[in-house]
């Protein structure tokens, strides 16, 4: 295990650089820069800026300095959001973006594991024909829609939940629904196709046949196995989840870091493009790997190479 | 397995319990009465030198106060200033600062202050977008303004020419007074925290959450606390237009700068919705090098080809204004009275279409191509967004009637500026907001080789037009020398006048006492909440 572990995080590292290298290189092929603006600046004030943060040297030594400044965790200053470190900007963003991703989840696991559970028990009957219904409305409706339409009924229509802001329980009910929507339903789905697998299989029909009781032969047999594509699905699904998501961020007004992602782009902000890159990369491979740590636990047929 | 399976899901709790506990809890910083609006979206920046945006100088204006401050008439009138006075020639302004001024911190603010400030702003290291914004003062080419301060409470400006704006300039966020210790001591840094963000405005910064608000407190040591309005301003920092309009519909906010276009057809009757002019036009662009828009009959054509009514109620629909020029309705002329715009007069009628489009058919046959043959595939650029497409599509539509063939190109706004600046395009999509009262500011645009000439043209009568009036001492003449100086640009017609920006908010009836600026600011220093 310990040398698994070694191994796994040494590919890590190399693939964060990989991933840092190409943002490099690809970020500065999209044309335009981060001072442009309907008004342009003049010809002195774009050279100061320039100079300021250092884009006037060849991109050779930016690389350089960038990667010796990555390795002392040192991400630099945000090019748009003056005076504020990109770091700052990520971890304030972050902190906020994983606790609703975080219950999002949370909400999303205890609700479609079930569901898709008594759907795969109800295989064909009508309660199994509404979830499917459900899931699928889930799967297709997208965030901004759900959002809206939530926002519209319970805050303008009902005048029950409030529309900005994260000060109250009540102000996490409508983005938490609306992180939730999709991951819920994928999640009923993938369980009850799993769970109609490991149904089928000899070892539940001698369970069934030894006259184990439902309740036991599911959670203590089925389970165990049919939850294993949720599992893998979770890794990636909370890297993406705790770091935020731009729609519901911006229709509730929440200070996340799933908008800074999109404007780091659109406003060139070059320091930020690579910070918000390489924390997104870092955390997909973290979570990745505690998945497969999760796997072993579940499955221990699973044996670490 | 059930252990095991609880034991991963509550580690999971318990993981998101923490976090939760790390976030800031959103504590009351605030007592009394507390107005909430929004006037736009996280700004990139609150430093009074660096802000470059409408809504971040709205927010300056709240935390920080220049000798001057714009009334609810748009006049500039004593902010920190108690009076002033010009010398004969209109150069030299001398300010006397009010007693007893304060910054929020409570150290006495001084002369030394404004001069620290103006200076940090045209600095090469401070990078500021606004600079220029100072070149109407003497030793700003050198790097030194000519400003000076015989004494804690005299402020003594020299300008390169007398300047009429220059009192609204004394107004502007850019020129608001920093600290320089805070500054020396916190570096840029100084404008994203609340305890190092000191200013001398009626309102200083009480909690600051990045993406979500600001919110203000009365600044007791502001000169005219008595008459200031809420106790607290709640500046709330969206960005979505539907979520604003939601916001403002269940009354959470009651002043909104924004909402969707497709709303505001059901709002212009409602007592809430409000238009104003703004000092700006929405126009097209062409390349003056690139055929065939290199004819200055062929863009002249294309200039008259268009229905700008259609576009401004079909697709505009908040009440812009046809554009028969490129100076916009809203900037004075010699006489304040009187508007540039109407002393000027439009170059062509931009409400008699069938007209215009009769001409323009005519000239394009003069230009060599009768019923446009001949004319090369035009491709239209513009950047994305459904208004901009829409104006595109309308566009093409009535350049087709002219026997053009227009194609639509859509490119993201980075990629567009860049395409658009570097003059690799036809035709292609552009505004321009003044900054200042001043025709100037959409005039010396247009130079050979500026920053701002997309158009790539060149006028050698119209660059020494443009040093003359910035030499000019004499105000009637200079504006006379304006109207000639947008004469020319339409006897080259080489632009393509759309229409004239106007700015749509809502303000709700429960809030009394605010007003906004031509140039876009909103002030709610004295407003109420009933």
């Amino acid at each position: 295990m310990g040398k698994y572990v070694a191994k796994r995080v040494l590919t890590s590292i190399l693939t964060i650089w990989l991933v840092a290298t190409i943002t490099f290189l690809l970020m500065f092929l999209v044309p335009g820069g981060p001072f442009l603006a309907e008004k342009a600046p003049s010809a002195a004030t774009l050279e100061a800026l320039n100079k300021r943060f250092g884009l006037d040297q060849p991109k050779i030594v930016q690389y350089k300095n960038y990667m010796l400044n990555l390795l002392q965790g040192e991400m630099g200053e945000s090019i748009k959001q003056r005076g504020r470190m990109v770091q700052d900007i990520i971890f304030s963003g972050f902190k906020v973006s994983a606790r609703l991703g975080g219950i999002a989840i949370l909400v999303a696991v205890c609700i479609g594991v079930p569901i898709g559970c008594i759907a795969a028990f109800n295989r064909g009957k009508w309660l199994d024909s509404l979830i499917l219904f459900f899931s699928t409305l889930g799967i297709a409706v997208p965030g901004f829609v759900v959002s809206t339409v939530l926002m519209v009924i319970f805050s303008v229509k009902l005048d029950l939940l409030p529309t900005y802001g994260l000060t109250s329980f009540a102000h996490y009910i409508m983005p938490v629904s609306a992180l939730a929507f999709y991951p819920t339903a994928y999640i009923s789905r993938l369980m009850r196709s799993s769970m109609l697998e490991v149904l089928g299989q000899d070892y539940i029909r001698t369970a069934r046949a030894k006259g184990l009781p439902q309740f036991k032969m599911i959670f203590k047999h089925a389970l165990r196995n049919a939850i294993l594509p949720v599992v893998t699905y979770l890794g990636p699904l909370l890297a993406y989840t705790l770091t935020g998501s731009v729609v519901v961020e911006k229709i509730f007004t929440i200070p996340g870091l799933g908008n800074e992602f999109i404007s780091s782009i659109i406003n060139r902000d070059y320091t930020m493009i690579m910070g918000t890159t390489i924390f997104l990369a870092t955390l997909l491979i973290i979570m990745n790997m505690l998945v497969d740590i999760a796997y072993k636990i579940i499955d221990p047929r699973i044996k670490f190479k | 397995m059930r252990r095991k399976l609880a034991l991963v899901l509550s580690l999971l709790m318990v993981a998101v319990m923490v976090m939760s506990a790390c976030g800031t809890s959103n504590k009351p910083a605030t007592k009394g009465t507390t107005l909430a609006v929004n006037v736009g979206p996280d700004p990139d920046t609150i430093d009074p030198a660096l802000n470059s945006a409408v809504d971040g100088g709205t927010l300056i204006l709240h935390a920080f106060e220049g000798l001057m401050t714009i009334d609810e008439n748009g006049v500039p009138v004593p902010g920190q200033a108690e009076k002033y006075e010009v010398s004969s020639d209109g150069r030299v302004y001398t300010f006397h600062l009010r007693n007893g001024l304060k910054w929020s911190d409570g150290k006495a603010l001084t002369a030394n202050d404004f001069i620290y400030a103006w200076n940090r702003a045209i600095a090469p290291e401070t990078a500021a977008d606004y600079e220029y914004m100072f070149d109407v003062i003497e030793g700003y080419d050198e790097g030194k303004l000519n400003v000076t301060a015989p004494d804690d409470k005299t402020l003594v400006v020299t300008l390169k020419n007398p300047v009429p704006y220059f009192l609204e300039l004394t107004a502007f966020p850019t020129y608001m007074p920093v600290r320089k210790d805070i500054i020396e001591a916190n570096g840029e840094a100084w404008a994203t925290k609340v305890e190092t963000y000191v200013g001398n405005g009626p309102y200083k910064v009480a909690e600051w959450v990045p993406g979500s608000h600001i919110t203000m407190t009365k600044n007791k040591d502001y000169w005219n606390y008595s008459k200031l309005g809420a106790d607290n301003l709640k500046f709330v920092l969206m960005e979505d237009d539907t979520a604003i309009l939601n916001a403002y519909q269940k009354g959470e906010i009651l002043f909104a700068d924004n909402m969707p276009n497709d709303e505001i057809d059901s709002w212009r009757e409602k007592p809430d919705f409000h238009l104003q002019g703004q000092l700006g036009t929405y126009y097209v662009s062409f390349n003056v090098k690139k055929a065939p828009f290199d004819n200055p009959l062929v863009r002249q054509a294309f200039i008259l080809a268009i229905d700008r009514e259609w576009i401004v109620t079909n697709i505009g629909k908040a009440g812009q204004v046809p554009a028969g020029a490129f100076v916009s309705t809203g900037l004075s002329d010699a006489d304040p009275s009187k508007e540039f715009r109407d002393v000027g007069g439009d170059y062509f009628d931009p409400y008699d279409y069938e007209g215009n489009l009769a001409k323009a058919k005519e000239l394009l046959a003069q230009a060599g191509y009768p019923d446009g043959k001949g004319l090369p595939t035009i491709e239209y650029l513009y950047n994305e967004g459904s208004g901009h497409q829409a104006i595109g599509e309308a566009l093409q539509d009535m350049w087709g009637k002219l026997g053009a063939t227009v194609t639509l190109t859509s490119q993201e706004w980075g990629t567009f500026l860049n395409t658009r600046k570097a003059g690799d395009y036809q035709v292609a999509r552009n505004g321009w907001l003044s900054d200042y009262n001043d025709p100037i500011s959409m005039l010396d645009m247009w130079i050979s080789g500026g920053g701002n000439n997309d158009a790539q043209w060149s006028n050698a009568e119209f660059d020494a037009l443009i040093a003359k009036i910035k030499s000019t001492q004499d105000n009637a003449e200079r504006y006379k020398l304006m109207h000639q100086a947008e004469d020319i640009i339409f006897q080259d017609w080489m632009l393509c006048p759309i229409y004239y920006y106007v700015d749509i908010y809502l303000q709700s009836e429960k809030m009394d006492g605010f007003y906004a600026s031509p140039l876009g600011f909103k002030y709610f220093k004295f407003a109420t909440v009933k």
